[in-house]
């Protein structure tokens, strides 16, 4: 068996061998998707928690059909909400939930390194729904297998990621992936958005859009948090818009069968122009919401399969 | 006669001589009496050490107690076996509980408690300021009557310029030293690391190693217009080194000091959030390190502590951000020291300096020395003696140690404060 991790706490901790499993088996689930009945008794029987420190409406919309399409019994809990704000600790809640036996946890928090310390403390598989400004892997692996179903190939690919580099785990959930999977990546971006130490991450750094887009094969567009556009980080939303909102024109740099990737929400007319995000020529942001699903059935039954290695037998 | 013994068949450490020489040690009404190059035939007891070493005690610069305050972290019964256990003889004490120490009143209470609780010497810190909000000086004069040996707002950075210039002005008029953190808080708030691919990866609000630096720039401008004592608590990044050198240079008096954490660990250490390994100032990358030890060998950082900082588990089993900084090292200090002497050319005796004679001169206090008439603070360790530490083992009350599970190298055998045995493992 590939795969053989007990969570999926980032993309650090996998091997490209993991990776490819979780694409090959999430390409059959978007063909079960696409078809009339939609459900797979996968993981019938199975308890699926999806724990949500952080507002979220897509990514927790996307785990939650992942799990009904799959036939687990998946409970939703806004955390916000919950006993958290009586004072329990992180620990606490995780070990309150264990004793109801769940068998799979999802799990989004503010605090980066959260969901590794979360999974120490339970004895099922966490799958992060992003952590802080650590990892989001679940976003990267659909974004990788965005690119490879439009590319034909994960590999050797010219890859620019552009915006916020430094307050988003997508951001380094992607370099990690494309990284281990051998594309060139070209981070673009305005140096206050830079983490520090870029430079030894091996990739190429640019602040011209222009010229970090010239002959790039994918585009992947990052979200600016409005909050971080009043002068702190970059001195205005127009003048950013100007330097690093993607348009046709500065587009046009990149190779001509490029695509256009966001992980949404997007701003329109901040980071990317209006009808380029729908143009069906380049973008493919619907087709990421799509394998999105697809994406996180595959990664929750190869952990269950990693687990329980007899429940294997019989699936897709 | 009472506490009249020989210290006999010892390697001695007086890093005063800078020597190390084999002989014995005559102690007498809990003063080091004298010398002998051959034991000679008293009658009175002779504790033989076996040809071990024998040196004097640690004196161990920002210790917090957590009492008043927290004494369910650490108490001055528990810290105080802690430090005997690690061969610490004098604990110079932080400000920092709560409340802070910033009367004579409470510094006089704090004194009491310790005395009662524990054998092992302490020399207490008191704030500069008081609460330590950076507002309005102590009253420095009552404190030091009451046995205040320095004065320091630990890792409050003092923000506002003219109140610390007031406050070294006058510490000056009374040759007080002053001990301060060299950090610029408006970048090291909320940081949990140092910035750099490591923190990066992680998703760790992270400080640049810079801000010591510009904080140390700062306070050492202060210091060269009041000419004020001044003792940096901690250097630990390479880029702080040239405004250090160049202090000494123009004749500041002034000192660095450096946490054993930040000379044996890195940044890296961390690894998948280990809380254990979040201090503060966070840990540097491994060249800052290998840097400081270099630093501690030039004699540019004068003083290697422990900065025994207790948590409890509650407030250590956190996410990284959340959780609280710091590491508890009184039992650690010497093992963990003597990575440097097996593993990186530091001497016994420098080390020595670092660990006792410097902080003892520093801070106006007679031990660091072998000399006849010091205090019998001394120590019998064995340098080579391996271990595998096992954090449930510790004294402390606090169990926060980084270096849990890890093997070490040399254990003190027997602790001595004022000629009396206070620890024998």
């Amino acid at each position: 068996m590939t795969f053989r991790s007990k969570h999926l706490l980032g993309i650090e901790y996998l091997n490209p061998d993991e990776i490819t499993s979780i694409l090959d088996k999430a390409d059959q689930y978007v063909e079960l998707n696409r078809s009339n009945i939609k459900h797979s008794e996968v993981l019938s029987g199975l308890t699926q928690i999806n724990m949500f420190f952080e507002n979220s409406t897509r990514t927790q919309a996307s785990f939650e059909l992942a799990g009904k399409r799959l036939g687990a019994d998946v409970m939703n809990m806004a955390m916000e909400a919950s006993s958290l704000k009586k004072g329990e600790t992180l620990i606490d809640t995780a070990l309150t939930l264990n004793a109801m036996h769940p068998d799979l946890l999802v799990v989004r928090h503010p605090n980066s390194g959260a969901v590794n310390l979360l999974a120490e403390k339970v004895n099922c598989a966490v799958l992060n729904a992003g952590d802080g400004i650590h990892e989001h892997p679940t976003q990267a692996l659909l974004d990788a297998l965005t690119i490879r179903r439009a590319k034909g190939r994960l590999h050797r690919l010219s890859i620019a990621i552009c915006g916020d580099i430094l307050h988003s785990r997508v951001a380094r959930s992607n370099i990690l992936l494309l990284g281990k999977m051998e594309n060139r990546i070209r981070l673009i971006g305005p140096k206050t958005l830079m983490p520090a130490g870029i430079s030894d991450f091996g990739v190429e750094v640019f602040d011209d859009l222009r010229e970090g887009l010239k002959d790039v094969d994918v585009v992947m567009m990052l979200r600016l948090q409005k909050e971080r556009m009043d002068g702190g980080f970059v001195p205005s939303e127009r003048e950013y818009y100007h330097r690093f909102g993607l348009d046709k024109n500065k587009l046009s740099y990149a190779k001509k069968d490029v695509i256009v990737m966001h992980p949404g929400p997007m701003n329109r007319g901040v980071e990317i122009d209006g009808t380029l995000a729908d143009d069906i020529n380049h973008s493919v942001i619907q087709e990421q919401v799509e394998v999105g699903v697809a994406v996180r059935m595959a990664a929750m039954e190869l952990l269950i399969n990693a687990r329980h290695p007899e429940r294997s037998a019989g699936t897709i | 006669m009472r506490n009249h013994f020989i210290l006999s068949n010892a390697r001695l450490i007086d890093p005063e001589l800078d020597k190390e020489f084999d002989g014995a040690l005559e102690i007498k009404d809990g003063l080091i009496y004298k010398f002998h190059k051959v034991t000679p035939n008293l009658n009175i007891k002779n504790i033989n050490c076996q040809g071990k070493y024998l040196a004097p005690g640690i004196i161990d610069i920002g210790v917090k107690i957590c009492e008043p305050g927290e004494r369910h972290k650490e108490s001055f019964k528990t810290a105080g076996q802690a430090a005997a256990a690690g061969g610490v003889t004098t604990m110079v004490t932080r400000a920092d509980t709560i409340p802070t120490v910033d009367t004579p009143e409470i510094l006089s209470f704090m004194l009491k408690r310790a005395s009662e609780a524990t054998p092992v010497n302490i020399s207490p810190m008191a704030c500069l300021t008081k609460g330590r909000n950076g507002r309005e000086m102590v009253e420095m004069s009552f404190l030091m009557d009451s046995g205040a040996v320095a004065f320091s707002d630990g890792d409050h950075v003092l923000t506002d310029i003219k109140v610390f210039i007031r406050a070294l002005t006058y510490a000056k008029s009374l040759n007080a030293l002053v001990i301060a953190h060299p950090q610029e808080p408006t970048l090291s708030k909320g940081a949990t690391s140092t910035s750099g691919k490591f923190a990066s990866l992680r998703g760790l609000p992270a400080v640049s190693a810079m801000a010591e630096r510009i904080g140390l720039e700062r306070d050492l401008a202060v210091v060269e217009m009041t000419g004020a004592s001044y003792h940096a608590d901690q250097i630990s990044t390479a880029s702080s080194l040239p405004a250090l050198i160049k202090a000494k240079k123009l004749g500041l008096d002034v000192t660095a000091g450096i946490s054993i954490h930040h000379l044996t660990l890195n940044e890296l250490d961390v690894g998948d959030y280990k809380t254990f390994f979040k201090v503060k100032p966070p840990l540097r990358s491994e060249q800052d390190r290998e840097l400081m030890v270099d630093a501690i060998k030039s004699g540019v950082i004068d003083i290697i502590c422990s900065m025994h900082t207790p948590q409890d588990e509650e407030s250590k089993r956190l996410p990284f951000e959340t959780a609280a900084s710091g590491a508890v090292g009184l039992e650690t200090l010497l093992p963990a020291a003597l990575r440097l002497y097996h593993s990186n050319g530091i001497s016994l005796n420098l080390l020595w300096k670092a660990l006792s004679l410097t902080p003892a001169r520093r801070l106006g206090l007679p031990g660091g020395t072998l000399k006849k008439g010091a205090p019998a603070d001394l120590i019998i360790f064995d340098p080579k003696l391996p271990f595998i530490l096992d954090r449930e083992t510790l004294k402390s009350k606090s169990k926060n140690t980084p270096f849990d599970g890890q093997r070490m190298q040399g254990r003190v055998l027997k602790t001595f404060v004022a000629g009396e045995e206070i620890y024998s493992s």
